[in-house]
């Protein structure tokens, strides 16, 4: 009985410890998961990096269904975690709920640019411009005129992505055909690599020699596809140049890590109450150039290229946004 | 745009997508006509998926990955033949649990294994089932019609592909011209008459689910080898339930399985060519609705307007003795 007391007085004395200790930042995956080489593991990346350099630790976790959603945020922000860091425009309605019933927590939320509250920091990327740039060089390494875009789960912000897309390959060449499919309408569309590589197929068998996916891991079928049949890919979030070398001709990178890199460094502190959004002049996203696709880029698509982003920043060329009118100009879903 | 050429890639297509539907639907009609109702075909799948791609990366032979899937497969089956079978347990409940488990655990072991977040490494070479040309097709490409028709349709699938359009009529061979076959489909209907001729019934139920591991363990290895190379979380991407519902639309017969497999399949090649059907039909049809045609059909079926689809009789029910 005493041995018994012992341990229930030890164990509540850990948990009140742990309670305490708790200014931990913690992180909520989104469905795709921590490590679907894209959107969520650019997150970890950002997170790890400020662990490793700080020292310090936070908590995570991977959602599994749409209704952890909320439970994860009120979980987390019962245990005082500061700042809650989001992943995803899913957690949107989750967070306008939870938020007002914990004012003194701080919510990061990535992908998300419409919901008001004082103690949220809404970040959002401007991912039309990073995927002009990648249009630009599908069109400019098309030999057929004809590239393909694979999406996730058919949700504006995956538009958002092809539609900047279309509008670059349309800028290098006019007559360029641009073939866009969407994977599905449930979250499963983030992970159903065998559906990818039908739609990789179905595209090349169009005519399509340059395959851009935007799709989490559906992604890692179509640019193993695109290997197999000897087409060129366009990896998306992070760097996935590596995964076929010479065979992936650019990532879009939506610099995910540095906003979770920020937020965590920022601490408590992180600045609520509005909405950033990052784009090419803040390097919030971009085109990824390395040792594995140095073959595949000349000098004279990386110029036109540069001198594409230049504009972007300047003001000089603006890049349609699908959120303005929920269509896009030049490309039809 | 050749219209002939376009079929031939679409039939290629629903080829390959009816595959896995068919031998997880073959899978769960041995399982269903002993008996056993079987909802983790998915759950089974994935595991499958997940071992012959992990074996297959780590022994550079996909031979010994594809075993070792049907074994994985196999072990789940076991386990849900013990809960339901041995343990008279809610047979649904069971192949739910077994879908939880396999959607963990594999994320769980390929995290453990490989450190590369819950994939395993891409496969290459001798680690991946490769397309098979058959004979003469290089021969007969360029004949016209038939030529296109043998090479790029019929040849040039992996040898997963021609186990699967084979075990079609084995089934129904074995199910309905062999004596195992006939106790199998008796102990569905009436396992207490079975029992009364002196047949274990429980026995033929372990059978049934032993089968079903095993082309379970097909379908899995053929997912991740075969049309993929490497395991990628979740991949079985609800195939297991799709199995399940054209199990259904084919009223527990094999010839009926392959023809709403490829049915299935051919909607789900349709979703990827929205342009292919435009041309056709001369209206935009949204993707959405292709992908949820099946399952609406299968809603149609059950609710008796295409004649009705009646379950073996003694589906869903443990088997009990003495009362």
């Amino acid at each position: 009985m005493t041995l018994m007391t012992k341990f229930l007085g030890a164990a509540a004395a850990a948990a009140l410890g742990t309670g305490a200790a708790l200014a931990e930042p913690a992180l909520i995956f989104d469905l795709g998961g921590k490590f679907d080489k894209s959107f969520n593991e650019a997150a970890f990346t950002g997170a790890q990096r400020w662990a490793e350099e700080t020292g310090e630790t936070f908590r995570e976790i991977e959602l599994q269904s749409e209704a952890q959603r909320e439970q994860a945020l009120r979980r987390f922000a019962e245990a005082g975690s500061n700042p809650i860091i989001t992943m995803g425009f899913g957690m949107a309605d989750p967070l306008t709920s939870v938020a007002p019933d914990y004012p003194d927590t701080k919510f990061v939320v990535i992908d998300v640019t419409w919901i008001e509250g004082e103690n949220i920091s809404q970040i959002g990327f401007a991912e039309h411009e990073g995927s002009y740039l990648v249009g630009m060089m599908a069109a400019m390494a098309s030999k057929t005129g004809t590239v393909g875009f694979v999406g996730g789960m058919d949700v504006p912000l995956i538009r958002h992505f092809g539609c900047g897309y279309a509008q670059g390959v349309k800028a290098v060449n006019p007559d360029a055909k641009v073939i866009a499919n969407m994977t599905g309408t449930t979250p499963a569309a983030w992970n159903d690599p065998v559906k990818g590589s039908e739609l990789t197929k179905a595209q090349i068998s169009q005519g399509a020699d340059v395959v851009y996916a935007a799709a989490g891991g559906t992604g890692v079928g179509v640019l193993q596809t695109a290997a197999d049949e000897n087409i060129l890919s366009i990896g998306v979030d992070s760097n996935q140049n590596y995964m076929h070398p010479g065979k992936v001709l650019t990532s879009m990178l939506k610099r995910v890590d540095v906003a979770v890199f920020d937020a965590m460094k920022a601490g408590a502190d992180v600045k609520t109450g509005g909405v950033i959004t990052l784009g090419l002049a803040e390097d919030g996203v971009g085109y990824a150039l390395d040792e594995h696709n140095a073959a595949l880029v000349n000098d004279e698509m990386k110029a036109a290229i540069d001198a594409a982003r230049e504009k972007i920043i300047s003001g000089e060329l603006e890049v349609a946004s699908y959120y303005t009118n929920d269509s896009c100009p030049v490309l039809d879903f | 745009m050749d219209i002939y050429l376009t079929l031939i890639q679409l039939l290629d297509s629903t080829v390959r997508l009816a595959t896995p539907l068919l031998l997880a639907c073959l899978a769960g009609l041995y399982s269903e006509r002993a008996g056993i109702f079987d909802i983790g075909l998915e759950g089974k799948m994935l595991a499958a998926a997940f071992f012959s791609a992990a074996i297959a990366a780590m022994t550079g032979s996909v031979w010994i990955g594809l075993l070792a899937g049907i074994a994985a497969s196999l072990v789940l089956s076991a386990i849900h033949g013990i809960a339901s079978i041995t343990f008279r347990g809610n047979q649904l409940i069971s192949g739910v649990a077994i879908n939880f488990l396999a959607a963990g655990m594999t994320v769980l072991i390929a995290q453990a294994w490989f450190r590369q977040g819950g994939r395993t490494p891409s496969l290459i070479g001798k680690a991946r089932f490769e397309p098979i040309t058959l004979p003469f097709a290089e021969a007969v490409q360029d004949v016209p019609f038939i030529g296109p028709l043998y090479y790029e349709l019929i040849s040039g699938h992996s040898i997963l592909v021609y186990v699967a359009f084979a075990a079609v009529p084995l089934t129904w061979w074995v199910l309905f011209r062999t004596r195992f076959g006939l106790r199998l489909r008796a102990v569905g209907e009436n396992p207490a008459a079975v029992d009364t001729a002196g047949v274990s019934v429980v026995g033929l139920r372990f059978a049934a689910v032993a089968i079903c591991g095993v082309l379970c363990g097909i379908a899995g290895a053929y997912l991740s080898t075969a049309l993929q190379a490497g395991f990628v979380k979740d991949m079985a991407a609800g195939r297991g339930f799709i199995a399940l519902a054209a199990l259904i639309f084919a009223k527990w017969r094999p010839w009926h399985a392959l023809y709403a497999t490829l049915l299935f399949g051919l909607f789900g090649a349709l979703e990827t060519r929205p342009d292919v059907i435009e041309a056709v039909s001369g209206i935009k049809v949204q993707g959405q609705l292709l992908a949820a045609l099946p399952y609406l059909m299968t809603v149609i079926i059950l609710a008796g307007f295409v004649g009705k689809a009646i379950p073996p009789r003694a589906g869903g029910e443990p088997y009990v003795k003495e009362r």
